[in-house]
């Protein structure tokens, strides 16, 4: 494995005034801790090249903060909804605040996962067939028919997921019928609609995009390989459940095809600064789309910091030149 | 250095029992409870900020100022014997007349006692008794010691003399080696009730019956509502009978000050553990306890507590009483922190929990305090730490989530094709026909419960 290029020199400490960096983490979202362990990464990695990054959540706090002191941009490293939705990012737009990462509509279009599909899709594109329906449908149209008529158009097994949210929080793989409605009632649970997906089994990739100011450009695939065959919350946050390679065991023309994926996806979604892209390979070499994450994990776990390494980069430098692009108004 | 394919080099070195101990999704639900737009019905804090806060600071500023040279010095591994005769005045309370300081061992908050007990009279496939719910730190304990856990019934009155009874005999004829009952007769953790007087000798009769060593953890015996306090367990027997006891609830879990009390032979035991567990426990805490029972009103600050705390169950039950759905069911304390509330049938107060703090209010899934992964139409709500009118607007929030957790039900339960079988009731019964080995990850989530 490729050692890490030394930072190439703080980009913050060239003639221009140190950067001050927010780096917001936390919310109130289910995915509240690994966004603390994220931000908490983040501010560490950019400390380490001479950026001076404060963590701050997103609270009432925030807007009044931001005033007070401006920050020369904001990296967002939020996961879930508000941070990833867009939401977020269009009050920082309507204040004016620069920050890293996908603009405020590509995100609302990713942070919706059907919608994120179509799109996709629509570009070409492989994902597994899929439908998405809210609660109602199935109350008023009857759970049981529904269920039918999903099962006799998608096959078994399935992955039941919310439409939205990450870290894979309520998403479960069911083989059995039976076990049908016990998931849908579990995954109802972290929202109104939910995702049901042919399952596609395969090698496990997380592909990350990060464009430096010379356009989207992938990262070596990480291989994902949970010791349990199911990469869910537990396997991806304890580390020793996983097995993770970067880059991914796979024939060159498979991660090639994986890196023209992500980076497809990217461009179609309107995706900005760095992105990170979950795809699965079956067993004739095809990638499928699954996901898309506008906000992707940077805690000792995560992907996009492994695939980072992989690529010979270092973290720190990669995160302040993003920061540094944004807050020079260069992106 | 490269980087480890499972970014833990030492992942093949761990101990068996640490196999269980793994980042779980209730955790992550837990960690928005810190924010203030979630009311916590979850942890177990005390409401310290009741306390005269300028009092304890000075009388703690004073005993390093003045006493420095003991109070930040090592200490004996048996504990202050100062604070250990004032541990027997607070005992006496509760009807234990014939301690002598001797038999006190001073630990690091009760948590530590309940270790050391666990320790010296555990070995790995040991059964223990225990409520079914328990306290969820005792069972961590008892599955670090690998031992078994056998839950016995508790009904409004506590713990049923004759399931107790019956889980002996099934131990004996099964060859089981039942080290002790452990059991919080008091205000129950999480199960809000208390063992009533007549099964108090019930128990202690049993005990003798079956040679029965008995734990008894008792950390809200002095909070109770609208009574005395009532007359321990080892108060009937100093034998068979250890005693937990703590400060956390009558003064400062901060502090970390617990105590046992136990038979001089088990003592020796205890204080041999102690010291190869921590050496001794904190000076400087001791010395502030002790001070505070000898120069502060703590017998009216337990009182003011207990209105406080007495405000808040009110405001709990009037509200569960006015808001919750047909079909939900609830303890009624009388003292202590915590509602035991059953959801109507087929719901699963974990699976609804990602709903919960959607909608910004928090709990303690029932699973977390049962061993064997039962418990899951239940929760457990505590009322010690939000103001009332926090309760009353958690109450009403998380009644909305039961009702749209009733309707999801309703389609999914009720399923008319035929293809398709209903939602698998959860929850098998609380007799705990087996027992079950250690087991569980999901129960330790609550850091404060």
């Amino acid at each position: 494995m490729t050692e890490p290029a030394a930072p190439a020199a703080a980009t913050a400490t060239s003639e221009e005034a140190p950067l001050h960096a927010v780096v917001l983490a936390g919310g109130l979202t289910f995915e509240r801790e690994v966004s603390l362990s994220s931000g908490t990464q983040v501010v560490e990695e950019l400390a380490r090249v001479g950026v001076d990054a404060e963590l701050r959540d997103a609270d009432a706090e925030l807007l009044p903060g931001l005033a007070a002191v401006p920050a020369d941009a904001v990296f967002i490293a939020l996961h879930g909804a508000t941070g990833e939705d867009g939401a977020l990012r269009a009050v920082l737009d309507l204040a004016g605040v620069p920050y890293v990462g996908s603009p405020a509509a590509a995100c609302r279009l990713a942070w919706d996962k059907p919608a994120a599909k179509s799109v996709v899709r629509s570009a070409g594109l492989t994902t597994p067939d899929w439908v998405a329906l809210p609660h109602s449908t199935f109350r008023e149209l009857g759970a049981g028919a529904v269920l039918d008529l999903i099962v006799a158009r998608l096959g078994l097994p399935l992955m039941v997921k919310p439409a939205s949210g990450g870290s894979a929080l309520g998403a479960q793989k069911v083989g059995r019928v039976e076990d049908l409605p016990a998931a849908m009632v579990s995954c109802f649970a972290y929202g109104d609609t939910v995702l049901v997906e042919r399952f596609v089994d395969g090698v496990e990739l997380a592909v990350s995009v990060v464009d430096l100011g010379e356009g989207p450009e992938a990262l070596p695939a990480v291989e994902i390989a949970p010791e349990s065959g199911v990469f869910d919350y537990t396997a991806r946050y304890t580390p020793g459940l996983t097995e993770y390679h970067a880059p991914a065991r796979v024939p060159g023309d498979v991660a090639a095809r994986a890196a023209d994926l992500a980076v497809r996806v990217h461009r179609a979604l309107g995706l900005a600064d760095l992105s990170r892209t979950d795809a699965i390979v079956d067993a004739g070499g095809e990638v499928h789309f699954l996901e898309v994450n506008v906000s992707p994990g940077l805690t000792e776990t995560s992907m996009f910091p492994m695939a980072v390494e992989a690529a010979g980069h270092d973290l720190g430098d990669v995160l302040s030149r993003l920061l540094t692009r944004r807050a020079r108004g260069s992106a | 250095m490269p980087r480890h394919p499972r970014l833990d080099p030492l992942a093949d070195r761990y101990a068996a029992r640490t196999h269980g101990m793994k980042t779980s999704e209730i955790r992550a639900l837990f960690s928005v409870v810190s924010r203030p737009e979630v009311v916590s019905l979850a942890g177990g804090m005390p409401a310290v900020t009741a306390l005269p806060l300028d009092a304890v600071g000075s009388m703690i500023g004073e005993l390093v100022s003045g006493m420095g040279a003991q109070t930040l010095q090592y200490g004996s591994g048996q504990g202050d014997p100062r604070l250990r005769e004032r541990i027997c005045d607070v005992m006496a309370l509760e009807g234990i007349t014939d301690a002598s300081p001797s038999e006190v061992v001073v630990t690091v908050g009760s948590q530590q006692g309940l270790d050391l007990v666990t320790r010296v009279f555990c070995d790995p496939g040991d059964v223990i008794l225990a409520e079914g719910p328990s306290y969820v730190g005792a069972l961590g304990v008892f599955q670090a010691a690998e031992a078994r856990v056998r839950h016995v019934p508790m009904d409004d009155d506590g713990l049923i003399p004759e399931a107790l009874e019956q889980a002996l005999l099934e131990c004996r004829a099964n060859g089981d080696r039942v080290k002790f009952l452990y059991t919080v007769p008091n205000y129950h953790n999480p199960g809000g009730v208390t063992l009533s007087e007549p099964r108090r000798q019930a128990i202690v009769d049993i005990a003798d019956r079956y040679d029965l060593l008995v734990i008894e953890d008792n950390p809200y015996g002095l909070l109770g509502f609208d009574r005395e306090p009532m007359r321990a367990l080892r108060a009937r027997d100093s034998q068979r009978v250890i005693y937990l006891g703590s400060f956390s609830k009558t003064f400062s879990p901060g502090l970390r000050v617990g105590w046992v009390l136990a038979p001089l032979a088990v003592r020796e035991k205890l204080v041999l553990a102690t010291e190869a567990q921590v050496l001794c426990p904190p000076s400087l805490t001791q010395y502030a306890v002790a001070r505070y029972l000898d120069t502060q009103p703590w017998r009216e600050q337990i009182k003011l507590f207990t209105e406080l705390y007495r405000e808040r169950r009110d405001a709990t039950l009037e509200s569960l009483d006015a808001l919750m759905p047909p079909g939900t069911t609830w303890t009624r304390p009388d003292g202590g922190f915590y509602v035991w509330l059953k959801l109507p049938h087929g719901l699963d107060a974990k699976l609804m929990q990602p709903r919960a703090v959607n909608a910004h209010v928090a709990y303690v899934p029932g699973i977390g305090f049962y061993a064997d992964g039962s418990g899951r139409e239940y929760m457990r709500l505590s009322y010690c730490y939000p103001e009332p009118d926090q309760i009353r607007e958690g109450v009403r929030r998380l009644a909305r989530v039961v009702e749209a957790e009733l309707d999801l039900h309703s389609t999914f339960d009720t399923i008319d094709t035929g293809t398709f079988r209903a939602v698998a009731r959860p929850g098998p019964t609380h007799t705990a026909e087996n027992i079950v080995g250690p087991a569980n990850s999901d129960r330790s989530e609550d850091p404060r419960a």
